[in-house]
């Protein structure tokens, strides 16, 4: 590796190292402060993240983490600010679980077709904000989160009555709550178990990874082969950093954020994929929150489809390992919350900074270089 | 037209002419709609409808303070939830009016924070907010896990009960203090229009909180502060201009950062109201997105303390409307006086020669109107998003209409022009 | 008598630059001393030590005598010093009265504003020096004139002794340049120090009593006017003679390559922002576009490029009727263009120059490839971007580097240099030389010269007058978005340019 590029790598890294750092003493400060004991509650969580069966749960849990991510991720690029997530995914997954219980297909085609379903549906949602931001102007901020308030509270309840499962137990005699009728076993995704055991011992206590896992990688490469080696990408980047630019170089913008916009509700359909492939069928408590969660991951990978899986990663296991707490009580484990929203803080400012240290360095290697051409 | 004479009058007598109005178009639902819609005008709606605005008023006043001086505050709900949580813990460990102040510093806290990320950082500002509001909720939990789960009747996601600020009721015109209330009697007569006045007015009046009273004096204290002190002539350069501020000798970076907190202490006032005074106790999720919706009162009332005020009105009122309709007729009524303002815009947008605005318009009117003919009541989750609904619509006629200030959302570092 | 300033020695460095490299200036009290140099001679970076916006690394400065050392614009201007800027420090959306008094508010008790006593103040310091303008005027309705009178006013109004200013005659007509010399001269007659910043030499020669001149960070001579020519100047500034535009015999062909019919464009209020205009623009021509900015030009720009919507009236390029068409389909015809503000509009400055190379010509080889050319050719692009860089000097250390890195000169070859070798039939060209260095200058020239031999049409705007009238077989003016003169620049001066350009007619002039 040449100087330049190590010295390029170190400082990419050096802003979320420093920022998760910062956030690890902030939080242990905050847990000596309530009383525990900063130490035992990481060892705790560190030794229980270190067995197989939490490292599947940590799996399935940056699945959706990580899809969420990509999808804010997509609007970034273009300075886009997609907070609808939350909504897209959601009203994707009933609609899916929906047309996927009402039809009886072969298995490939069963869940090509709820995917499907759900991809479309977070598209059509998201391109609503899209088609309000590029023909009246309206901020895609405010839109989204309005058309959230919108899903969740009202499009989705009525949804939920009006798809009720018709009985009472489903197929494996089990009572069913609230909910929408049971997708058959053709359409839900089966876990990877075998794929992973290749590696490791069995895996044990009845623990699934998600075959969503599949769907997420496909999901990062794509869009790392969209964003960078096409055309499209190069146009909707081009669009992010600087718009007049880009539309005196040809790129209609207004396209480019309708396209944006509906590309990122696309990914945001799938991200409650994993949870319907678990569980069925969607109900009212159907797995929250993934979206904002999604918005802090892609900032902390720096829309970077890899720095993004990091991020999903770190979080999934902050999520995941602070369930032993409870059971330890070495500390409350909403210390994870505050640990996340310390990291996500810290990371953008430490972006910040090292961009702009970057920026300067530039600046500076391309003049000292060219006074030596002048002497 | 009669609309033309009304632009030319003060600003106080226009807005009073705009009230009047949109009372007059309550009121001809009220007698024309098929059904008992008095709801619509009734006291008590009106009580209420001006206790939700106040929420949405305060965190559109704060959104204000940070906009006028250039930095965008998307993180007015996370500072609002920090009041809520502040609110509540300073109101039940030492009354309501330091619950007020305490949940103002919590906020003030969340702006704190923005400060240094987008001020002293660079940090883009849409992105440090989101991360406020991302902080914010987290930040509830922990503290509630850590203190709240030790008072009884308290948990990870509430808090115990507390009291509310004193009331006041206007003398004479409400009957406060045991005086004669002579708008319950213009009330009571039943006069159209007059009556309805009489009623909306005594709505304000009675039992009206002094936490209410502050946070509306905090309007024209606003615009005062804003553009009749050297503080605010500062403020607003940072945000119209602030490379001119700086050339000549202002601190901008003190203004940007005053400003940003002074937000902040505004949306933590409306967090901690939302506690104190509408629910009495802590709940996780309480603040129900009202920071945005300040923050699209903001951007409707043109960045003008006025206007954020009227937006705020405009807002809160169908949240008040679902209270106390319990046979659901005035929500009904409520698409019927949707159109009508619709109906209203449409007139305005073909005068002015702007189709599209037009087109669109009369379709949302129409099908407001048609939905209301061919209907008795609407189903209840219309209801729950109808606030939301308003909110998108508004924007669409007016987003581009409006003005914001010129050096909003760039971000300034000194010394480099 | 001590002088007014005394600057010894004044050294600075940015990263990479040495910006003033052991600077001496004196200004003697009560003089107006201009001080000359190209762009990036360290002009502007000198000033702004003066006036406190940047701390120097070395050197000391003295005024009247005592030595001073200015932490913010705020002592410079405590201490007397008022600068009145090239690109106006003036809030659009706040009133005059609201601009001047900023930073130096009368206030009553409880830090009200005091606006009557501003606004008696203001209208003193006006007449005392023979500007008008009225205080509750919102800046954004003023003209670019009144607004300098603002930024002059701005400065007395905090009791400045010694002024300076920063290239003012750039955005102004030969008329509005005389009108400020007036000023400038009762302003000396006032008691004031004036010290200014211009890089147009007939301009220092007419109106300054001293001159310095820098030249790449120091200072190379400090002279009188009587005892220098202009040409004297421009070697002393360029260490050589200063490159003009030439009129060349080059014959322009019988093909039109760029056509407009009456094109219109209007404005907000229904009123045309561009009125009925038509040009054409033969191959092998270069036809300027003169005109104060704001009279339509940039709309006109935007016509032809696609980015502004068409009233009525065609467009035609070479032969097809663009008007219809997208920007992206008129690059691909055969339109080039090189914005006004590089960095607004030309540049993708956070993206590597390969990146910026492909801009506007994303869509054709060797940029990109495959089917539907809907992938990016990495190998293609960075292969044409060392071309570009090879045959347009652009001096970088190589062409992963951000643009942002690249000074305003190279910047503006690579924009050149990658409209260039797309080969396009018509170059739109807008302020091509505007802010970069001499070298930069006469490279640019070259290459659009070199490129009409080529059979190359041409359209120019420019406000650098001298650009326009070496550059163009041929120059129409615009006024308040009509062409309202054909012009030969052979047969016309900057002072008869300077008068089309702002309305007055051929009689009014020849009568002055």
């Amino acid at each position: 590796m040449s100087k330049g590029t190590l010295r390029r790598v170190a400082l990419a890294l050096a802003a979320p190292i420093a920022a998760v750092v910062f956030a690890t003493v902030a939080s242990s400060i905050f847990l000596i402060i309530a009383g525990s004991n900063p130490l035992s509650a990481y060892g705790d969580m560190f030794e229980y993240g270190s067995r197989l069966e939490i490292q599947v749960d940590i799996l399935n849990r940056a699945t959706p983490l990580y899809i969420s991510g990509v999808a804010a991720a997509i609007g970034f690029r273009m300075n886009l600010f997609n907070i609808g997530v939350e909504g897209q995914y959601r009203l994707a997954a009933i609609v899916a679980a929906y047309v996927g219980a009402s039809v009886s297909l072969p298995a490939f085609f069963h869940v090509a077709l709820i995917l499907l379903v759900a991809m479309l549906v977070g598209g059509a949602y998201a391109g609503v904000a899209g088609v309000l931001k590029v023909t009246r102007g309206v901020n895609e901020v405010i839109s989204t989160i309005m058309l959230n308030a919108i899903a969740i509270s009202g499009l989705i309840a009525w949804l939920v009555r009006e798809w009720q499962a018709g009985g009472s137990v489903d197929a494996s005699g089990a009572n069913l709550g609230v909910g929408t009728e049971p997708i058959e076993e053709s359409g839900l995704i089966p876990n990877i178990n075998s794929w992973l055991e290749l590696f490791t011992r069995e895996i044990g206590k009845g623990k699934e990874l998600t075959g969503v896992l599949l769907v997420a990688i496909a999901v990062g490469v794509l869009y790392h082969i969209i964003l960078n080696r096409t055309r499209f990408g190069f146009d909707l980047r081009a669009s992010g950093i600087n718009p007049f630019a880009a539309r005196a170089g040809g790129v209609n913008d207004k396209k480019m954020v309708l396209g944006a916009m509906v590309l990122s509700g696309v990914v945001a359909g799938l991200v409650g994929m994993a949870e319907i492939a678990k569980l069925g069928r969607f109900s009212p408590n159907f797995v929250g929150n993934l979206g904002f969660a999604g918005i802090a991951v892609a900032l902390l990978g720096r829309n970077h489809p890899g720095g993004i899986a990091i991020g999903a990663l770190l979080f999934a296991f902050l999520d995941t390992a602070s369930g032993v707490l409870q059971v330890t009580g070495s500390a409350s484990r909403e210390i994870v919350f505050i640990m996340q929203g310390i990291i996500l803080l810290a990371a953008v400012i430490a972006y910040e900074v090292v961009q702009r240290y970057r920026i300067r360095e530039e600046a500076r290697l391309a003049s000292t270089l060219l006074s030596g051409d002048q002497e | 037209m009669i609309l033309e004479r009304i632009r030319q009058l003060p600003a106080w007598a226009r807005w009073a002419s705009y009230a009047t109005i949109g009372v007059l178009i309550l009121t001809l639902v009220q007698e024309l709609g098929q059904n008992d819609t008095s709801h619509l005008t009734a006291m008590t709606t009106a009580q209420t409808a001006l206790k939700w605005s106040i929420p949405i008023l305060l965190a559109g006043l704060g959104g204000l303070f940070a906009e006028r001086a250039g930095i965008i505050n998307i993180g007015l709900e996370g500072m609002m939830i920090l009041g809520t949580w502040f609110g509540a813990w300073g109101a039940f460990n030492y009354g309501p009016y330091w619950g007020i102040i305490i949940g103002a510093i919590g906020g003030a806290i969340g702006g704190l924070i923005h400060a240094i990320a987008t001020v002293g950082f660079g940090v883009d500002h849409i992105i440090s907010g989101v991360a406020i509001n991302i902080l914010g909720p987290f930040a509830a939990r922990f503290l509630s896990s850590e203190i709240f789960t030790g008072y009884q009747g308290g948990s990870v996601t509430q808090s115990p009960r507390v009291e509310n600020v004193d009331k006041f009721t206007m003398p004479f015109l409400a009957g406060g203090y045991d005086t004669p209330n002579f708008l319950k009697w213009i009330g009571e007569k039943d006069i159209p229009l007059l009556s309805d006045i009489g009623n909306i007015l005594r709505g304000i009046m009675t039992q009206t909180s002094w936490a209410t009273i502050i946070a509306i004096l905090l309007v024209p204290l606003s615009a005062w502060v804003l553009w009749r002190t050297r503080f605010g002539l500062r403020v607003r350069i940072s945000g119209e201009d602030p490379w001119a501020g700086e050339s000549q000798g202002v601190n901008i970076y003190k203004y940007k950062f005053v400003a940003v907190m002074i937000s902040g202490a505004f949306a933590g006032f409306g967090g901690a109201f939302i506690t104190i005074e509408m629910s009495s106790i802590y709940q996780e999720g309480g603040t129900t997105g009202r920071g945005f919706i300040g923050l699209a009162a903001l951007i409707f009332g043109n960045w003008r303390p006025g206007g954020i005020l009227a937006a705020a009105l405009l807002f809160g009122y169908p949240y008040a409307l679902q209270f106390g309709d319990f046979d659901g007729y005035a929500s009904h009524a409520l698409l019927l006086v949707n159109a009508i303002a619709l109906f209203g815009v449409t007139i305005w947008a073909i005068r002015k020669n702007k189709t599209a605005d037009a087109a669109i318009a009369f379709v949302l009117g129409a099908l407001s109107a048609t939905w209301y003919f061919s209907s008795d009541t609407v189903p209840d989750w219309w209801v729950k998003i109808l606030p939301y609904v308003i909110v998108i619509v508004v924007l669409i006629f007016f987003a581009q209409r409006l003005r914001m200030p010129e050096a909003n959302g760039q971000i300034y570092r000194k010394g480099q022009t | 008598m001590p002088n007014a300033i005394e600057l010894k020695g004044i050294t600075k460095r940015f990263p990479g630059v040495l910006a003033n490299d052991n600077v001496n200036l004196t200004v003697a009290e009560g003089e107006i001393h201009a001080v000359c140099g190209e762009n990036g001679a360290g002009k502007s970076t000198l000033m702004k030590i003066l006036y406190g916006m940047q701390p120097a690394d070395e050197g000391t400065m003295e005024l009247f005598g005592e030595e001073k050392n200015f932490a913010s614009p705020n002592e410079a201007i405590d201490a007397g010093i008022g600068m009145v800027h090239q690109h106006f420090m003036l809030a659009n959306q706040l009133t005059v009265l609201e601009n001047v008094i900023l930073g130096a508010e009368p206030t009553k008790p409880g830090g009200l504003i005091d606006f009557a006593e501003a606004s008696t103040h203001l209208e003193e310091v006006g007449k005392a020096y023979g500007l008008t303008v009225d205080p509750s005027d919102l800046v954004e309705t003023l003209e670019v004139g009144e607004r300098q009178r603002v930024e002059i006013i701005k400065v007395l109004f905090r009791g400045a002794r010694i002024l300076i200013f920063d290239e003012p005659t750039a955005v102004l007509v030969p008329q509005e340049v005389e009108e400020l010399f007036r000023n400038m001269r009762e302003l000396k007659a006032n008691g004031a120090t004036i010290l200014f910043i211009d890089h147009k030499l007939e301009e220092v020669l007419e109106i300054a009593d001293t001159i310095t001149v820098l030249r790449q960070g120091r200072t190379v001579a400090t002279v009188k006017p009587s005892d220098v020519s202009a040409s004297d100047l421009a070697e002393l500034m360029v260490g050589s003679e200063l490159p003009k535009p030439q009129l060349s015999d080059a014959k322009s062909q019988e093909t039109v390559g760029l056509h407009l019919d009456e094109v219109t464009v209007l404005g907000e209020d229904s009123r045309p922002i561009v009125d009925n205009v038509s040009l054409s623009v033969h191959c092998g021509e270069i036809l300027g576009i003169a005109g104060v900015e704001g009279n339509g030009q940039h709309e006109l720009v935007g016509a032809i490029l696609g980015t502004q919507s068409v009233d009525s009236g065609e467009i035609t390029l070479m032969g097809d009727n663009i008007s219809n068409q997208s920007v992206r389909k008129r690059r691909e015809s055969g339109l080039g263009y090189i914005p006004q503000d590089r960095q607004e509009e030309g540049l993708l400055l956070t993206a590597p120059l390969w990146e910026n190379a492909a801009l506007g010509h994303q869509t054709a080889k060797p940029f990109s490839n495959g089917w539907r050319q809907w992938f990016i050719d990495r190998v293609g692009s960075r292969t044409q971007t060392e071309r570009i860089r090879e045959e347009y000097d652009v001096r970088t250390p190589n062409i992963e580097v951000s643009a942002h890195a690249l000074s305003g000169g190279n910047q503006q070859k690579l924009i050149v240099g990658r409209e260039m070798v797309s080969q396009p039939s018509v170059l739109v060209a807008s302020h091509p030389t505007r802010g970069i260095d001499v070298g930069a200058q006469a490279s640019v020239w070259g290459q659009i010269r070199e490129a009409r031999s080529q059979g190359l049409a041409t359209l120019l705007i420019s406000a650098d007058l001298d650009e326009l009238i070496g550059l163009s077989d041929s120059i129409v003016v615009m006024f308040r978005g009509q062409i309202v003169a054909q012009l030969d620049p052979s047969e016309i001066t900057p002072r008869t340019l300077g008068a089309y350009m702002t309305g007055a007619t051929v009689e009014e002039t020849e009568n002055e």
